[in-house]
């Protein structure tokens, strides 16, 4: 068996929700609760969920922008959940993130090529020549010409900002690379030239990629593993093709069948089996008991507010006791695990 | 056929901005039918939401300004109205509803203050009392639970897709022929983007009110709209019924459009088509065709502004190359 790039056990991050006069510590925001997952090397592990699913506070976790309440996270097989400043900062060479807006982590006073240069800087690589070089061949990777070293962040579009981002986490060679949200703000024709970019820079640097997204299109587009996540869990993880061609857990059927189609001649035959959730996302200061999807699932039966459902660690070969479906058996890597009881008898009630 | 409640002509609308003037919407034609709901779709900068502001006569002053054409509200030209006769409109015939409602909410007022102030304002609702009944009445008839203890609440106590309701019972107060929808749903999760299409939906059926939907996503776009109009750089450059637009794109831009969305149905990571470049500055725009410099098919007749010619009954492309395309 080879180590996975990136390993994640029990990753739980609570944040103190304060109040009263003395700011005491009234309760926690269960961020994210008990994840575990693997990313490999040159593959793309999608994370999917609404607002408030946990979902950008794994990414900024693993990165160690947070610090982890509890958990492991192991890259290359080496425990870096509680790494000190100076191994973090080597630990940086290996990991990036990409953001929205990725000048919003930007200083906007500085010129493109400054920003470009400054990884080099800081980890005391090549002379000033060679980070120039460094710097145009950047530049150049990502789609932009070389003048654009001169100029400043504000002078650049979303698409070209968001290039220059993927620039810089690029810059010193890393092995894997979380875009959260990368591409959310850009229009659907700029959007689509990022992807192609960040395929190609995964097929020809082997990059693992962690891609954060609420679109749905877009991470199946993107990745070869999926974890759905609710409410600071996951609710199933499983291949890319496997999770939108079978989903099993009744919060995934619901955010699959919310998504709109770009195709109007079957619409009504949609709207007619659409599964439109009641109400919104609970409060994560205070989530439901048992299974925290029971409130607005349908199937949802009396035990499931008491007894949580676990989704084990996925890989079949790994764990045996993880519930993988007979028809994903065979396909190479195909896995599926899904947190909930009643996920048989929900998929065999439905056609 | 239905009757046009709606009919924008040649709408041209400028702004002011510190190289000069530019021309943010450009010669904008489309009709609305009684009850259907028409698409407007295209990316930032397409002059979508402006074509919206400037039919309701809410352009940032003094800014921007309408400069030709007229917006015929069953026959009556709303931009020739004077200032309060169109405040009487706005509102009780057409309303609007925006992506962010929190903006567009007082956020120092309880939403029934709000809701019931728009009553008042417009309609006969009588005593406060009255009012109040109304008020809560709405908010049922939107999905919002509890809606007499939800009468109370401030907007930052809402969710975004409570938020959205509460703006949707707003504009639909005074039950308006017209409900132009400005990316209502952009800043919503995919699940409430769901509730409020199928609330929209509902209360367009059961009203008989005529929609315009604005928005950037194609997929939206084709679950709720009947005609789709598709905008590049302040121009129309593609309208047709929902099914023509999508199963016979004729527009290179409307083409590279619907390719370049990634789909549940495509093979995961293949290259998508792309749309080359991006959208010029409206001070910078090319000569002729405004998408010329990023189309391939673009020969040099593309210097001369195509006219938005007929393809059949329902369906009007503007691009001198689209006999070449067709399915």
């Amino acid at each position: 068996m080879n180590v996975p790039l990136l390993e994640v056990r029990g990753l739980t991050k609570h944040f103190p929700v304060r109040g009263g006069v003395l700011l005491r510590r009234i309760g926690d925001v269960h961020a994210v609760d008990a994840v575990s997952f693997s990313v490999r090397r040159g593959e793309t592990l999608g994370l999917v969920g609404e607002s408030g699913c946990g979902k950008s506070t794994v990414g900024k976790t693993l990165l160690r922008l947070l610090e982890p309440s509890e958990g492991s996270i192991f890259f290359e097989g080496r425990d870096i959940t509680h790494l000190g400043p100076a191994e973090l900062r080597a630990l940086r060479r290996e990991m990036q993130i990409v953001f929205q807006d990725p000048f919003e982590s930007l200083n906007a006073r500085h010129s493109v090529g400054r920003i470009l240069e400054e990884p080099f800087v800081i980890h005391r690589m090549g002379t000033a020549a060679e980070r120039r070089r460094w710097v145009d061949e950047l530049l150049e990777r990502v789609g932009l010409s070389s003048d654009a070293a001169q100029r400043y962040p504000h002078e650049f579009s979303g698409g070209q900002r968001q290039r220059i981002g993927i620039a810089r986490a690029i810059a010193l060679r890393p092995k894997l690379i979380v875009c959260d949200e990368a591409v959310s703000a850009l229009d659907v024709s700029i959007q689509s030239q990022v992807l192609n970019l960040l395929l190609d820079l995964q097929r020809d640097m082997n990059l693992a990629l962690i891609f954060i997204a609420h679109d749905l299109a877009v991470v199946k587009h993107m990745s070869d593993s999926i974890a759905v996540m609710y409410l600071g869990q996951i609710v199933e993880y499983a291949s890319a093709a496997d999770i939108y061609s079978r989903p099993r857990h009744p919060y995934t059927r619901a955010l699959l069948s919310a998504i709109p189609v770009p195709d109007p001649i079957d619409r009504e035959v949609r709207r007619r089996t659409r599964i439109v959730l009641e109400g919104d996302v609970p409060s994560p200061i205070d989530p439901p008991s048992g299974c925290r999807f029971h409130p607005r699932c349908v199937h949802a039966r009396p035990d499931c507010a008491t007894r949580v459902p676990l989704l084990e660690r996925a890989f079949e070969e790994a764990h045996p006791e993880v519930r993988v479906d007979a028809a994903t058996r065979g396909a190479p890597d195909a896995f599926a695990a899904v947190a909930c009881h009643y996920w048989q008898d929900i998929n065999t009630s439905i056609p | 056929m239905s009757e046009v409640v709606l009919s924008v002509d040649a709408l041209s609308t400028e702004f002011a901005v510190e190289a000069g003037v530019v021309r943010v919407v450009d010669k904008v034609s489309f009709e609305l039918t009684a009850g259907a709901t028409l698409g407007i779709v295209g990316e930032s900068g397409c002059g979508k939401s402006v074509t919206a502001l400037s039919i309701m006569g809410l352009l940032p002053k003094p800014a921007g300004r309408v400069v030709e054409g007229r917006v015929l509200l069953n026959g009556l030209d709303l931009l020739r109205l004077p200032k309060d006769a169109l405040q009487q409109i706005r509102g009780r015939r057409i309303s609007m509803i925006f992506q962010e409602p929190m903006t567009a909410l007082n956020p120092v007022q309880p939403i029934g203050r709000q809701l019931i102030e728009t009553l008042r304002l417009h309609g006969d609702v009588g005593d406060r009392r009255a009012a109040r009944a109304r008020g809560i009445e709405l908010l049922a008839e939107v999905g919002i639970p509890a809606p007499d203890r939800r009468l109370d609440d401030y907007p930052h106590q809402l969710s975004g897709g409570m938020r959205q309701r509460v703006l949707i019972a707003i504009a639909l107060a005074c039950r308006p022929e017209v409900l132009i929808a400005d990316e209502p749903t952009t800043a919503l999760d995919v699940t409430i983007q769901a509730q409020i299409l199928a609330l929209i939906a509902r209360l367009q059926r059961e009203r008989g009110m005529a929609v315009i939907f604005i928005t950037h996503d194609l997929g939206v776009i084709a679950e709720t709209a009947d005609r789709v109009v598709v905008m590049y750089a302040g121009r129309v450059v593609e309208t047709a019924g929902v099914a023509a637009l999508f199963a016979n794109p004729l527009h290179p831009y409307t083409r590279g459009l619907i390719a370049s969305m990634p789909q549940l149905q495509h093979v995961p990571k293949s290259r998508l088509p792309t749309i080359a470049g991006m959208v010029p500055a409206l001070s910078a725009l090319p000569q002729g065709c405004r998408f010329s410099n990023r189309c391939s098919h673009a020969t040099t007749i593309c210097a001369i502004e195509p006219p938005l010619e007929r393809v059949d009954m329902a369906h009007g492309v503007a691009c001198h190359h689209w006999r070449e395309f067709g399915a």
